[in-house]
């Protein structure tokens, strides 16, 4: 497997090569601890996306868009090898409210300019499709929510009236028709819309329209105190509590120069350990339901009612909230209770592991799972798709191995569970693989807990930082500013989801109707949190 | 085809024993701070009241009362030398509006179907509702079904705040719902909106939309206090704080 580093042709350090390249029109500075800053005039942004993606094989992280007084100031982040991390800045004036897009060379960045088109209101020239995207048709044009003119507590009336959204029809056939499903079906679905395109049984496309849960996160966020941005950012996506309170967490410490106590770096990698480990159990659940195996699934619902169970009873919350704060934790366990954690994940671990040996020996469980919803590994790169779903398609990418924090590297080393064929059972191996490095991570774990505190005191100057964290449906990228009053000024939220929804249609192309389920099923995306 | 077959048989009987004795595992409920809780002085109390960021938590004078349709979990009162004292339990469920007159009549006792809807909730209410279709709490048992289509639903349950693009969604779902229908609540979100709202993004509350008949706070709900709600709709429970006064006729 090749990683970014190995495919770099140059042997010119980053810097060098674009101070080579560039010159003054560049600014390059350290971004400590392992990174490069790059401010450029906005008008340079595709070249040098095209150079830093295309040759460099920089990974696109996420597009932080900041109205402040000076002007305009747009982040592109993005990962790799030597540096780590790479910025790119863009600063404009505040009139001016268009830039080029770099959706065409990095194709990863192409919902972060929509997202920045439709809530902040500037313009990428050159991008196809702007417009409705996270507000939709009922929403006005013109009415920026994540502008500062807007005030976002006070209830916004929406034009009430049936938007009555009709789709571009794309396929054209004898018998052609669409069938919508959504925003409210099947019997516990979140709230999502899909526009099926078919000629008889066979659906040509899917379209995908979400944002039905927009709930304005980041604009909620703003001006409140770190501590209830805390508790939005373990809600917005109970599923996984802990990764993202991880994430801000480490964003908002990294911005007080705090290095959280061992202990409780470690005791935070076992709370996530735990916590990928129930999600995935969740998501093999819902797999297994969607092939209509009832046997099968009701004993990974079992397994997962069980993990629940077991986190009610180890921290007083069966998803596991309100343990993680800034500065460590909230509270600390003593070595026998994790042990007792470890012995319970384990057994389950076991239950687990029997389960999927007999499904590996189910036919008719195996015949829906193959060859359905390919994503070829060339399109999991070129969308930027993370987590298990790259995972299986190929893409040997983990954050908590390519951008090691907190334990990982360390104390901890997860293996990563690849897989080559990029269709739903690949995703299903890779899902049960990652369920039992976690339970072998947590063993490890608990073998291997230092003493001492679990929580430091954290001051909150003003500042701005990157957290990250491999969450169980793949990376998530926070990025934290904080006022001179130590209030949150900005908060961009990057899901897996968000990252990963932009790609589901790849997978739901030319198959058959009853496959849907299972395509949605294989690709276990929430809505809640790509939403956000 | 035999093996799963026996793995079923082998497995057992897993389902709770709730509403007919009540559920004593550990790990299946948060619990919720005590409603009331008396404290030696007022500033104490004061100070209690200001560990809630939610705003769960009310001083008057050496009491302090909890509000659960606000509490959102987060454990921060039980942090410091002075935590607040929380309870157990799940019977959480409460009738919403004027009266108590039965919600449904008898009819409904052993067949009640239940649209789901997901108006912005995060996954964890989602989660724990799809719990109820599990085998260890398995709703079926008790006459009580999910159903697909609003038009067979007898009880519309929305979690989540009501973000704007969902509004109309749930206002036509609840249009089309045959009488006699209910409106459930699940969740702090559904309740106040809490963290989320009111604001430009959602309505704060299924109360902001629609007339609801039963709230069932926690973030999330356990799966048994959605259970209780479920029973005290359909009239199998009769008052709000009582597992043991559930109905003989309860479980099969």
């Amino acid at each position: 497997m090749m990683t970014p580093a190995q495919k770099t042709p140059s042997v010119l350090s980053l810097d060098a090569e674009a101070a080579a390249r560039w010159g003054e029109t560049l600014r390059v500075s350290p971004l400590p601890p392992e990174g490069l800053l790059l401010a450029c005039d906005p008008s340079l942004l595709p070249d040098l996306c095209a150079w830093l993606a295309g040759e460099r094989h920089y990974r696109f992280a996420t597009l932080v868009t900041e109205e402040r007084e000076e002007g305009w100031r747009l982040r592109f982040l993005f990962w790799g090898r030597e540096p780590l991390w790479v910025h790119l800045l863009a600063e404009m004036p505040r009139q001016r409210t268009s830039l080029p897009s770099i959706s065409d060379v990095v194709h990863a960045a192409d919902w972060h300019e929509r997202e920045t088109e439709d809530l902040f209101g500037l313009t990428f020239t050159g991008h196809p499709r702007l417009g409705d995207f996270i507000l939709h048709e009922e929403w006005p044009e013109g009415v920026n929510p994540m502008r500062w003119s807007f005030n976002a507590r006070v209830p916004y009336t929406a034009r009430e009236v049936d938007p009555q959204w009709r789709p571009v029809r794309i396929v054209q056939a004898p018998g052609a028709f669409a069938m919508p499903v959504g925003p409210i079906f099947s019997d516990t679905a979140q709230a999502s819309h899909f526009l099926l395109e078919t000629v008889g049984e066979d659906v040509a496309r899917t379209i995908p329209r979400l944002f039905y849960k927009y709930r304005g996160v980041e604009k909620l966020a703003e001006g409140e105190e770190p501590a209830k941005v805390l508790l939005m950012a373990e809600r917005f996506t109970g599923t996984s509590a802990i990764a993202h309170a991880w994430a801000f967490c480490q964003a908002v410490e990294r911005i007080a120069g705090v290095d959280i106590p061992p202990r409780a770096q470690l005791l935070r990698a076992l709370l996530a350990e735990f916590e990928r480990f129930r999600h995935h159990l969740a998501a093999l659940s819902d797999i297994i339901h969607s092939t209509g195996m009832t046997v099968a699934s009701s004993q990974a619902d079992i397994l997962e009612e069980e993990a629940l169970r077991l986190a009610g009873a180890w921290a007083g919350h069966r998803y596991l909230y309100g343990q993680v704060i800034p500065g460590g934790l909230a509270r600390d366990w003593t070595n026998g209770e994790v042990q007792e954690l470890a012995g319970g994940v384990e057994r389950l671990a076991g239950g687990l592991g029997r389960l999927s040996r007999k499904l590996r020996f189910s036919g008719s469980f195996l015949d829906r799972l193959e060859q359905v919803g390919l994503v070829s590994r060339t399109q999991a790169e070129h969308f930027g798709l993370v987590g298990p779903v790259a995972r299986a398609s190929g893409v040997a990418e983990d954050a908590r191995i390519d951008l090691p924090y907190g334990p990982y590297g360390s104390l901890l080393n997860p293996a990563m569970a690849v897989e080559e064929e990029g269709d739903g059972y690949a995703r299903l191996r890779v899902l049960v693989a990652e369920a039992l490095t976690s339970a072998r991570l947590i063993r490890e774990g608990a073998e291997r807990l230092p003493g001492g505190p679990v929580c430091l005191k954290t001051p909150l100057p003003s500042g701005e930082a990157l957290g990250w964290c491999e969450a169980p449906r793949g990376a998530a990228f926070h990025w934290v500013r904080l006022d001179e009053r130590g209030r949150v000024a900005r908060y961009r939220l990057t899901t897996p989801s968000f990252t990963n929804w932009h790609g589901f249609h790849l997978a739901a192309e030319r198959f058959a109707f009853q496959d849907f389920p299972i395509i949605m099923a294989t690709f276990g995306l929430s809505t809640a949190e790509g939403d956000r | 085809m035999s093996k799963w077959i026996i793995q079923g048989l082998r497995t057992g009987v897993k389902s709770t024993g709730y509403p007919r004795r009540p559920e004593e595992a550990a790990g299946v409920t948060p619990g919720l701070p005590a409603a009331e809780s008396r404290w030696p002085s007022p500033s104490g109390a004061e100070g209690a009241a200001l560990t809630c960021p939610a705003g769960a938590l009310e001083a008057n004078g050496t009491s302090l009362a909890a509000d659960p349709r606000r509490c959102v979990h987060c454990l921060r009162c039980t942090l410091g030398p002075n935590p607040v004292p929380w309870e157990g339990g799940y019977e959480w469920a409460r009738r919403r509006g004027p009266g108590d007159a039965p919600l449904f009549g008898r009819g409904f006792h052993r067949s009640l179907h239940v649209r789901v809807v997901d108006a912005g909730a995060c996954d964890a209410c989602l989660s724990e509702i799809k719990q109820l279709n599990k085998p260890y709490y398995n709703m079926h048992r008790l006459g009580l079904f999910l159903t697909p289509t609003p038009r067979h639903a007898d009880v519309l349950l929305v979690a989540g705040p009501v973000t704007q693009a969902m509004r109309m969604p749930l206002l036509k779902a609840y249009e089309a719902m045959p009488t006699p229908r209910r409106v459930m609540a699940v969740g702090t979100c559904a309740l106040t909106g809490c963290l989320f709202g009111p604001s430009f993004a959602s309505a704060g509350g299924v109360g902001a939309v629609l007339p609801v008949d039963l709230e069932v706070p926690g973030c999330p709900p356990p799966p048994l206090a959605i259970l209780h709600g479920l029973l005290l709709l359909s009239g199998r429970t009769k008052a709000s704080d009582g597992a043991r006064e559930a109905l003989k006729e309860a479980a099969p």
